[in-house]
């Protein structure tokens, strides 16, 4: 599970990890009043203007105008993802930045040309930074032990540094029954050159995130850029913090925080019923039980010519609601011009699941062509029950079959 | 010959009373798998038959602690389906009575649990396989876990993957070629698990029944280029490779918790290349995976003859 900048900082507050003073607004009127009334009037000269949006490289980013689709301006300058205002008349500034920004479109490197729609803000104070630095912590698979990893080369993406430059990144693992230790943090602060109190305040910096991460259940946690004030202080100018989804019964607060705004409608309407559905750019539906075949599945529609238009793992549990739940789920995607459903019975049996398809099938009205395969127990009762339906399948018994079907399918989509 | 379980395999089951560790058994009993005694806290002392809908073809003891269970019937093997928020410490119960192969099937244990759980893992006398994983057959042997046994036949294809469904998927197409397998074993879709493609690489290598190797990877950590590594210096047995995920966008968890691109790390491109490089035979399409498996073989058998 993700969540927003703003998100993160409040939870790392509570761990007294130095961040801004900031504060978020959904709308324009709120950016004003809460610049002028927190900022400008407050002796606070600086206000950095941030959309919270998932997708990282905002500072890049450029904001779009949805109608025009042009870049928008302000001040003779292209609005970005972060914006940084000063002078006079703060306030006023920060609302016109607010009107060039909420409900616009932000397009970063990692948004694709879409970009995400920019629903919310964050109006942080300002800092004089002498240098950016890096600091995250992740699970490190090859040793099954959570790795912190810092930088000097802060601000940039890490893993253009990990490509380039590996030897820039400083790592310590931390050894689960042990916990990490002071001597780890020290041998981070020494190895990114840092002397008195900003030795000190990293040291203190970095074992408070740690700390975090592991209260918090973390599966990621990135300050990109940790910044070094001409003060000496270390702050997280930024926060990346993403949740274990296998961890979140034990926080159940966390619920409060999850925007499904920032999530696709299909894959939104997926969860509640406890699908796995992710929505992809193609045209052929697959409907699959368990992930990896569901994968191997995608992967031969692409072999076929076509390309997946969903993740959809129905799970081993699939009785004939959930089915239905999810051939409704998959068809109301309108790029889908052809399903895919591959069944294989090891602990489901085929029978139920056909049961499942046809009567998901009598409530949705379906104008694409459906291939089913069925295959392991009870395939061949299944089968028949689809045989005997009257509704129209293209029934495939193996893998290979199902192959078929989909090419013949898929080329005939585009002879059209 | 096989690996890690066989005929003689005695096992008990933790979380045997739920309805999950109740149904699946049934079957394991019904394979013939000897299932001695169940673990459920507060239970011990009954003698347990299943449930109405899936009776166990014999009376099996319960037991209120994991050690209780090992002094009286010194099992070989456990089977885990406690759910995922008391499984760390059902693992920990096994890891701490010695059991030697301990197979979790449990889906959705945190992260954190299982750092402590790897950790304690490393210096003990177990090997875990799991989690998140159908678990470990011998065909006609032996079955732990929730693995459906007919697809199987005994043979000589040492089979092992991160999936569930996909692993069925090949097990059958592997049958339907007329070859069989010596050992399948579902390592588990996790980010840690205890058991690696590498750990179970080396003993099928090591196996004198199997003659092939098939490998079921999927996107998301390294674990598949580290086979590849292995296999490049130690296998001389064919080792045939399919990964699951061209198509995976990144940055999206596909099911499995460890099926995820991060970072540009962890592509189905990488992976097999890694394997290629390595002399493994990767299929490209899920649905050739028999068709492969069966043209290896042949070559490896028809190589033999002419050796000897």
């Amino acid at each position: 599970m993700k969540i927003h900048e703003y998100q993160a900082k409040e939870l790392l507050r509570k761990f007294n990890v130095p961040t801004l003073f900031g504060r978020v607004v959904y709308t324009t009127e709120e950016a004003g009043r809460i610049a002028y009334n927190e900022f400008e009037t407050q002796g606070r000269d600086i206000v950095v203007v941030k959309a919270q949006v998932f997708a990282g490289g905002r500072g890049k980013g450029i904001v779009y105008d949805l109608e025009t689709n042009q870049p928008v301006t302000l001040f003779d300058k292209e609005v970005r993802g972060v914006n940084v205002v000063t002078g006079d008349n703060l306030a006023d500034k920060v609302y016109q930045y607010s009107v060039k920004m909420l409900g616009k479109k932000l397009v970063t490197v990692q948004t694709g040309q879409a970009g995400t729609i920019i629903r919310k803000l964050l109006l942080e104070e300002g800092v004089s930074i002498q240098k950016e630095y890096y600091a995250g912590i992740v699970l490190d698979r090859t040793v099954g032990q959570n790795v912190i990893m810092v930088s000097t080369e802060g601000g940039v993406e890490i893993e253009k540094v990990a490509e380039e430059t590996p030897e820039k990144i400083l790592k310590e693992w931390v050894n689960p029954a042990i916990g990490f230790q002071a001597y780890q943090a020290r041998r981070l602060a020494f190895g990114l050159g840092l002397q008195g109190e900003a030795f000190k305040n990293f040291v203190f910096f970095i074992t408070q995130l740690v700390k975090a991460y592991e209260e918090l259940d973390c599966s990621l946690l990135e300050i990109n850029p940790l910044v070094l004030t001409s003060e000496g202080k270390m702050i997280a100018l930024d926060a990346k913090m993403n949740f274990d989804d296998n961890a979140l019964y034990r926080h159940p607060e966390y619920a409060e925080l999850r925007d499904i705004s920032e999530e696709d409608p299909l894959e939104v309407e997926a969860s509640k019923y406890d699908l796995n559905y992710i929505k992809l750019d193609g045209n052929v539906g697959c409907m699959v039980n368990g992930a990896g075949l569901a994968m191997a599945t995608m992967d031969l529609i692409q072999l076929c010519g076509g390309m997946p238009a969903n993740f959809l793992d129905v799970g081993g549990g699939a009785n004939v609601e959930r089915i239905a739940n999810a051939f409704k789920i998959m068809i109301s995607d309108p790029n889908v011009k052809a399903v895919l459903i591959n069944i294989f019975g090891g602990i489901v049996r085929c029978d139920k699941v056909a049961n499942g398809i046809v009567e998901a099938l009598k409530s949705v009205e379906v104008k694409v062509p459906v291939i089913v395969r069925l295959d392991g127990t009870n395939a061949e009762e299944g089968l028949n029950i689809l045989q005997n339906s009257n509704l129209q399948f293209h029934v495939a018994k193996t893998f290979e079959e199902a192959a078929k079907k989909v090419t013949e399918v898929v080329s005939s989509l585009q002879d059209h | 010959m096989s690996i890690l379980v066989n005929k003689k395999t005695k096992a008990i089951v933790q979380g045997i009373t739920g309805s999950e560790g109740t149904f699946h058994t049934a079957q394991m009993l019904e394979y013939g798998t000897k299932i001695v005694g169940g673990v459920t806290p507060g239970k011990g002392g009954i003698n347990y038959k299943g449930s109405d809908s899936f009776p166990f073809p014999k009376e099996v003891p319960i037991f209120n602690s994991v050690r209780d269970a090992v002094e009286l019937l010194k099992p070989e093997a456990t089977v885990i389906f406690v759910p995922p928020h008391l499984a760390a410490d059902a693992i920990l119960e096994a890891i701490e009575a010695e059991i030697k192969l301990i197979v979790t099937i449990t889906e959705g244990i945190p992260t954190k649990d299982m750092l402590k759980v790897y950790s304690a893992l490393k210096s003990s006398k177990s090997r875990m396989i799991g989690p998140n994983c159908p678990g470990i057959i011998t065909p006609g042997e032996c079955k732990l876990g929730i693995i459906p046994g007919f697809i199987h036949n005994p043979g000589t294809v040492g089979v092992v993957s991160r999936s569930g469904t996909l692993t069925y998927e090949a097990v059958k197409q592997i049958t339907d070629v007329g070859l069989g397998q010596s050992t399948c074993i579902g390592i588990g879709g996790d980010p840690i698990i205890g058991t690696t493609f590498v750990d179970v690489i080396e003993l099928f290598n090591k196996d004198k029944k199997t003659e092939i190797i098939m490998m079921i990877g999927e996107i998301g950590g390294t674990a598949e280029e580290e086979a590849a590594e292995y296999i490049k210096k130690y296998v001389r047995k064919p080792v045939v490779a399919f990964i699951a995920g061209r198509t995976a966008p990144p940055g999206r968890r596909m099911g499995h918790a460890g099926a995820i691109i991060s970072g540009g790390k962890g592509t189905a491109k990488e992976k097999i290349q890694a394997l290629e490089s390595a002399g493994v035979t990767v299929v490209e399409s899920p649905a050739d995976i028999g068709k492969t498996i069966l043209e290896v073989y042949n070559k490896r058998i028809n190589k033999k003859k002419v050796e000897n």
